[in-house]
Formats: C-alpha cells, structure tokens, sequence
C-alpha cells in the first residue's frame, strides 16, 4: 500500500488532508471527530482577541440544482477565548499526538504576536498558521488581506514571528491581489518555512432581487465576503503553480481551494501543493468525505506506481509553460463519434455561434458534420456534448513539427502589422455577416412553434 | 411433483380471484386506486428536472409536439425561477397547456423525441413539468393573456371541448365576441368526460376552463345542444361565423345478438359515469372489455382499479396489431388486466343480464382477418365493456347545408384554415381529424380561429 504520510515543512500528518482554518475547526470537539473520522490534521480556527460575529454568515451560489459551488462568508476569527482554545489544542494532541494540530494566527502587535505564539507553542501546536489572507472584516482593522496584500508588513511580522517560534510557521496568502508570488517571496524573506493558499477571494455571490440586498443579508443589508468552494479551484490551483513554479518562492505549499475530492486533491498536488486543505466541502457534506479522499487517493497512487506523496508532488509543473512556448505546429480536430451521438446539436450551435462556424448540419440525420477545413481545434464542441467520448479531439499534424510564438517573433515569422497576411485567422474562412440573417431562426424555434405562439409569417432562408 | 402441481393451481386461484384492487367505496378510497400516473412536481422536483434539460438545438420535442410548444424555452424559464414565463410561452402555443401536461401521451410525443432516449437515459419529463408551470399560474389567477380589442364581429362555437374552448380563447385574443354552446353540463369535453380518471382530475381540468374563461372572457352557455336545423339557422343568422368542435358521439354499435343486455356498456358512456361519479360506479366481477384501442385500455384499467376480480381484454386480431400505445397496454397489464387475441365476439350471452361472451377464434393472414370455423366459445363474464370506436355525429352535421363529410364521417375543411364546404362553418378536433389527442384539437383550432380571422377580415 502507499504511504500516504507527510512531513510538511516539518508537521507531520498521517495523510496529506487537513482541514483549512475555518468554522469546522472551530473546537475540539469538531477536530476529534474529524481526526476519529480520518483526516490527517487541521489547521485550528483563527486565534487573536475574540470577535463578536453577526447572525446571517454565508451565502451560496447555486448551479442550476446542484447547491453550493461556490460559497461566501463574513464570519470573522475565532469568537472563543484563546484559553479555552488552546485549552483543547493540548487535549487534541494528547489524544492525537501523531496527527497535525496547526494553530492559525492573526493578532495586530509584535507583542501580541510574540504572546501567542509562545502560549500556542506550550499548548502543543505542531505548527503556526499566519492568517494574512481573510478579506472581511479582519481586513478593516489592518490584519488579514491587509497584510496579505503588503509584502512589506507581511514580511515584517513574519519576522517578529520567528523570533520566538520554535515550530514551522506557514503564512496563508490572499488572492486578493495581482501577483501572488509578492507575497510569497515575502514570506520566504522572513524566514517562513511554508505557505499555504489561497485564502478566500474578495466577493458578493449574489444579490436578492427583491430586498435590493447582497447575501448574505444582515437585516437588509450586507457586505462583501470571501469566496470559496468548488468554484474557486481553479483560481486557486494557478496561484499554486505560480507559486511552486517561481524560483525565488521555493516553499513547501499547502494547497487550498475547491477541494472536495480526492481527484481535486490530487491537481492540487500535481501542481506543487504537499498538504491539502479543505473547508466548503466538510462544511456542506460533513467529516465523511475523508474516506472517498483518502482511498481515492490511494487507488491513484497504487495505478500510477506511486510510493509517497513525494513522487508526485509537483508533477505537472514541467507541463505548465508561458502560452509563448506552446507548440503552434501541434493540432488536433473534432471527431464525432456517430455511433454515441444523441442529436443534441449543442456542438453544432456552439460552433456556430460561438466558435468558428466548422460544424455543419445535413438533411436526414441530427448527427452534426465537422468541417475540418474549418476546425480550429478549440475543443468547445466536445466540451458542450452531453455525451461521454462522443466527440474526441484528435491529432491531426504528423507530430513532426514544433514551433513557438517565441520562435516566430524570434525569426520575424510573427504578424506584426494591422492586416498582416500571417494573422492565423487567414487560415480558415468567415462566413459572410449578411449569411447570418433569418439563416435558422426557424430551427431555434420551429417554424410550427412559431405560428401556434401567434407569428404567421415564417422568415426567409437566405 | 404433486406439490408443485398444487402450489401452481394455488397460484392460478389466487390470480384468478384476488382482485388487484379493492373496490373503492369512498372518495379517498377512490383516489388512492385512481391515483394519477404523473402527479403534481414540487418546487424541488421541478428545479431538478429542468436542470437535465439540454436546451437542444432545433430541439425534436418542439418538433414532435402537435402544438409546438416551445418546450426547452419553457424549461429554461422554470430553471430560471420563472415560471410564469413558462407558463405563458406554453399557453400561447396551447390553450390545454395543463391538461396536455397530463393527459398527453407524452411517450410518443415530446418525451418520445427527447435525445436523451437515444442515450438510453430517462427522458425529460416533460409533461409534468410543463403542468407544473401552468398550475402555479391557475392557482395564482394570474393574469397573463386577455382579449384583444373588440373588432364587433361574433363567432358561435358548437361544443366546449379541447378544439371549442382553445377556438373560443384564440378568437377572443382576436377580439371577437364568441358564445360558447355546450350540451353537456361542463367544459373541457372529454378532458372531463372521457380521459382516465388516474391521467387528470375533475378538479384540474375544471380550474384551467375557468382560467381561460376568466382571461379570455367567452360566454358559454351548458345543457344547450343545438341538434336542429331552426338552430342553426338561428346561429347563422346571428354570427359571422360558426366553429364545430362537436367532436364524436356514441360508441359505435356492434350489431350483436344480446348488446342489449343489461351490464353490457360503452366505453366512452362507462367512462363518462367514471369521472362523475367516481366510486358510485359498480364494475363486474369479471369484465370482458371489447376493442384494442386506447380507449379499451383505459375501461380495462378502470374496471380492475374499481376492484373487478378479473379483466380481460379481447381483441379480434394479434397483440401486435392493437392500435393503443405500448405504454397504454403496460400500463393495463400492470393493473393485472389480461390480454385475449385473435378472438371476435358473436354474441353477448345471458338471460336479462350479461353472462358471458360467445367469441369465435380468429386469424390473420396477409394482413386480412378470418374466423376460425367451429371454434367458438363462451367466457364466462357479467360486464362487457364495447371500446370499439365511437360514432360520428353525421345525423346532426347533415344539418348543415353544403358540408362536405369523407367516406369515414369526417367533416372535409381546408388543412390551413379549418374552413369547410359550407364558408360560414370551420371545424377541429374529433370531428374534423377523426379521433385524436386532446393536444390535436387544441393546436387544430387555434388554426382555424386564424382561419376565420382571415376569413371575417376579408
């Protein structure tokens, strides 16, 4: 079997899930279920004063009938006392010492820094959470974002930090901010052992209609939040491999973001990330989805002859490049597999009115044509098609062939003028715009549907 | 060997003589065996189901609905929280929007042509949703169409069903004045008269009548036949035009020995007492329904759901020949109805009351029926149930000077405009095609009121 543990920056953790510093790991009692459950550490909920919440915290963005692909909240640090907090910090490691108990911060003064860090120290943290990235309500009194968002500040407490830790410290970064790399070097320049990212990002998931007030609403009114869940992923997973990627960044990362399974997890990792944090996910299915995470993971590790976390981490970076260095010579065209096709014609739509006119519709059949001489290879036909493997994208140059936009800037090969004849788009043809007018609106409502809904006159086809 | 030979007769017995239902004597009673095959979808169940809906391009369920509703339209808007959009985009293809939502055969229809089928993956239900969008808006009594300004013409419409009250709607929102003339005591025709008790309530299809009534403001006058000449004439003289949505009558005679024996009914009367008098209608013990339609399907299905011991349904050619949908004849099997083929009733036996029906074997060769010689016999039965067809009402349509019938007793009107050999007089529905869905009707005489528009505005 793998080896699913990790030693992060010096934590070290059964597995590489952790809960994110959040309302499930708002108390002991939550973290020792978790941990009986099967997560591999948790990141406590942020320590500082106590705050004082209001009612009405989240807010959801819901997809059609699945619930919560994205999720929002203006709930602030830990509303408990840091004694009854660190209090069940000593009474978790004492039960779970083997497991990663990680204290998350967030105070204002080097001296308060300085306290804190000590008491979560003998409290028996295995390591310290820097919350530099909350971006409601914290950020206003200049910690969270705030500091997040200025490399200087943040490197300075990162500093102040280390002068009395004794256990890894992680700096948790925001995304609310251009290059998350800053930040990261920052953190790395104070001495940080790790960083972990992306903190939620700056939001408002929606808007009610009829009280003309953004969710979530605090007695008809409401404020920005911090956005999260599923949605968020793949945000998240480019400032980890901007992050893992930079030379002068060079940190163990935690990834976190839209992580609810293992599959998320594993991306996550490809791309640089040796721990994984999850919150929305726990928070809307509960502690059980460890075990789909955990034995996802391992069936994954045993197909791909993987022994450890280790030979994997980092994985795809190799694969990521600057657009500039992606082979042009390199292309592939839609297929349609006539056999599995359901005569949707959402390909065809697409293409047609949202790509480059290469599919084409013919008498007799609902199975849509591709026009290869059109097809650009953009893949949007085969990403619409409700149909596994109905439509592939398959290679078409002989793979001989490599060459960059970098190489043809290089070589003066690139189109540098308003009508320069090697504009890529020379390549395949427009239709005229006149072509357009009453072309299908008969199709997009039949020419039947129309005279019953009261429209005698069908247009003509052009 | 014996004790299987036992434990199969046992079995026979117990099949043969447990009816699948009790016989309902109450109206709750009545309902739990009645209970309808596409109920109401709530909130949940309709974001659910509209979220599966793939908004096909050139989408064949707009093209396979008689209507042309523009059906992923109105399940994008129920997706999008508006359902009295999805309302109003179903009722302005289709007057019958919440009864179609129900009663149509759907399987064959729109939800026969949803792709998904093709991905062997449950189709969109279609129906359902589309009821569940008109019925918020019947419960609301919101107010979505009305009439259009009053051009001081007048039709009269002979018959309040699908193809009348959706001529009556269409005709409004043109602006004429239009009186509705009904011989029975309510609208909706066999919507409310004919359909199975388990496809539509009363309640339901009552309330969309009054919807419409209420947006469109027709008259309609009940138990008002018109079935004279001096009739006609007076409506000739008064209207600028007259709709037939007089639909069929009776069921056709079967000119047997002994049809007249007490308990041996129509199908369309017996159905007729069904959805008036719910569980106040006695079946037999043992029904024999006659015919292989879908009509015979439904009075075999009722009959079992009334609680008859044992039903079967006897056809004069084979199972594959019957005309009812597939899902029609599985949907009386699962109520425990069984199947007699090839068999031609010659007489309806008993003394005063049925007893029985004495069938001769039949068989089909190229395409042609034939009875088998000295092979007939008696089942045993006290109900007949004659699904067989129903009559047109040729002795009231040769009232009406110049119009044209075909060979079959269908009235001959333009395709496009519903306009018959008589100018003054336009037809839909039963009448007109022969016999066909309440979705039919409605789409046919939303055309012809456009025919007469045309007409009366020349």
């Amino acid at each position: 079997m793998p080896d699913l543990s990790i030693n992060f920056a010096g934590i070290k953790s059964p597995n590489p899930f952790w809960l994110a510093s959040a309302p499930p790991t708002n108390s002991g009692y939550q973290i020792m279920k978790a941990f009986d459950a099967g997560w591999g550490g948790a990141v406590w909920k942020t320590l500082g004063v106590p705050v004082v919440n209001v009612s009405s915290r989240y807010g959801g963005v819901n997809y059609r009938d699945k619930r919560l692909v994205g999720f929002n909240n203006i709930e602030l640090i830990s509303d408990r006392p840091l004694a009854d907090n660190l209090r069940e910090i000593e009474e978790v490691k004492k039960r779970f010492p083997n497991h990663a108990v990680i204290a998350s911060l967030m105070v204002q003064s080097r001296q308060e820094w300085h306290d804190i860090v000590r008491q979560s120290q003998d409290a028996g943290a295995d390591g310290f959470e820097l919350n530099f990235g909350c971006p409601h309500g914290m950020c206003e009194r200049g910690m969270g974002s705030a500091v997040g968002q200025e490399p200087k500040i943040l490197q300075m407490i990162v500093e102040w930090v280390m002068e009395v830790a004794t256990k890894p410290v992680i700096v948790k970064l925001t995304p609310n901010i251009s290059d998350i790399t800053e930040p990261a070097m920052a953190a790395r320049r104070g001495g940080a052992d790790a960083i972990s990212l992306i903190n939620t990002i700056q939001s408002i998931v929606g808007v009610d209609l009829d009280q003309f007030a953004p969710y979530p609403i605090v007695d008809g009114k409401g404020t920005n939040g911090g956005y999260c869940g599923p949605a968020v992923k793949p945000i998240a997973l480019n400032m980890v491999k901007n992050c893992a990627q930079h030379p002068d960044v060079r940190l163990p990362i935690s990834g976190i973001g839209g992580i609810e399974n293992w599959r998320d997890a594993v991306e996550h990792i490809l791309l640089g990330a040796s721990s994984v944090q999850v919150c929305t996910a726990a928070m809307h299915f509960g502690f059980g989805i460890i075990r789909e995470m955990t034995t996802g993971l391992e069936q994954y590790m045993v197909e791909k002859g993987f022994n450890t976390i280790y030979d994997f981490v980092g994985k795809a970076l190799p694969n990521v490049l600057p657009w500039e260095q992606l082979n042009m010579k390199y292309k592939v065209t839609a297929n349609i597999h006539e056999e599995k096709c359901i005569g949707c014609q959402l390909c065809y739509t697409a293409c047609e009115d949202g790509a480059h006119q290469a599919i084409k519709l013919n008498a007799d059949t609902r199975v849509p044509e591709i026009i290869q001489e059109n097809c650009v290879g953009c893949n949007l036909c085969s990403l619409v098609c409700p149909v596994e493997d109905c439509i592939t994208m398959d290679r078409t140059d002989d793979g001989t062939q490599h060459l960059t936009w970098k190489e043809r800037v290089e070589a003066g090969t690139a189109p540098t003028e308003f009508n320069d004849e090697r504009a890529g788009g020379r390549h395949h043809w427009v239709p005229e715009p006149a072509a357009a007018l009453g072309k299908e609106r008969h199709k997009t409502l039949p020419g039947k549907a129309r005279i019953y809904s009261g429209e005698t006159e069908l247009p003509t086809v052009v | 060997m014996l004790r299987c030979a036992l434990h199969d007769v046992l079995l026979e017995f117990i099949s043969d003589q447990m009816p699948e239902f009790h016989t309902p004597t109450t109206e709750q009673e009545f309902q739990l065996n009645f209970a309808q095959l596409k109920p109401h979808m709530n909130r949940t169940e309709a974001l659910y189901e509209s979220s599966r809906c793939l908004f096909c391009f050139d989408a064949p369920c707009i093209k396979a609905c008689p209507s042309g509703i523009d059906i992923p339209q109105f399940i994008r808007q129920i997706n999008s929280g508006n359902d009295t959009g999805a309302a109003r985009t179903i009722y302005e293809a289709n007057y019958f929007g919440n009864a179609c939502g129900k009663v149509c055969p759907t399987e064959v229809l729109c939800e026969g042509a949803c792709v998904y089928n093709l991905q062997e993956v449950k189709p969109i239900e279609i129906g359902r949703l589309q009821s569940y969008a008109t019925t918020k808006v019947i419960e609301s009594g919101k107010k979505l169409f009305g009439p259009g300004a009053a051009n001081g013409k007048s039709v009269a419409v002979i018959g309040a069903g699908p193809a009348g009250i959706s001529a009556a709607c269409e005709l409004r929102a043109l602006g004429y004045s239009v009186d509705v003339f009904e011989a029975k005591a309510q609208p909706s025709g066999l919507t409310v008269y004919g359909v199975a008790p388990y496809k539509i309530t009363n309640e339901e299809t009552l309330a969309e009548m009054d919807y419409l009534q209420a947006q469109f403001g027709y008259n309609t006058q009940f138990n008002s036949p018109i079935n004279s000449r001096e009739e006609l004439v007076e409506l000739e003289n008064k209207y600028d035009a007259i709709f037939l949505g007089i639909g069929l009558g009776k069921t056709n005679e079967l000119g047997l020995p002994g049809e007249d024996k007490i308990n041996c009914t129509g199908a369309v009367e017996f159905i007729a007492e069904l959805r008036q008098h719910h569980h106040q209608v006695n079946v037999g013990r043992k029904v024999i329904v006659l015919g292989g339609g879908n009509t015979a399907m439904d009075a075999a299905s009722e009959s079992s759901r009334l609680g008859a011991e044992q039903v079967i349904l006897a056809y004069r050619r084979a199972k594959e020949e019957m005309g009812a949908y597939e899902f029609e004849y599985d949907l009386a099997k699962g109520v425990g109805v069984k199947g007699l083929f090839n068999v031609a009733p010659v007489e309806i036996v008993g003394n005063g009351y049925v007893a029985g029906v004495k069938f001769i074997r039949t068989e089909t060769k190229d395409g042609k029926v034939s009875e088998v010689p000295g092979s007939e016999f008696v089942e045993p039965c006290d109900m007949v149930i004659k699904a067989t067809g129903q009559a047109k009402q040729t002795e009231f349509l040769q009232l009406i000077p110049g119009l044209k019938l075909d060979g079959k007793g269908r009235i001959v009107a333009d395709a496009h405009t519903g306009q018959t050999s008589n100018p003054k007089y336009f037809a839909s529905g039963d009448a007109w095609n022969g016999g066909a869905e309440v979705v039919n009707a409605a789409a046919e005489a939303k055309l012809t009121a456009r025919g007469i528009h045309a007409y009366l505005s020349k």
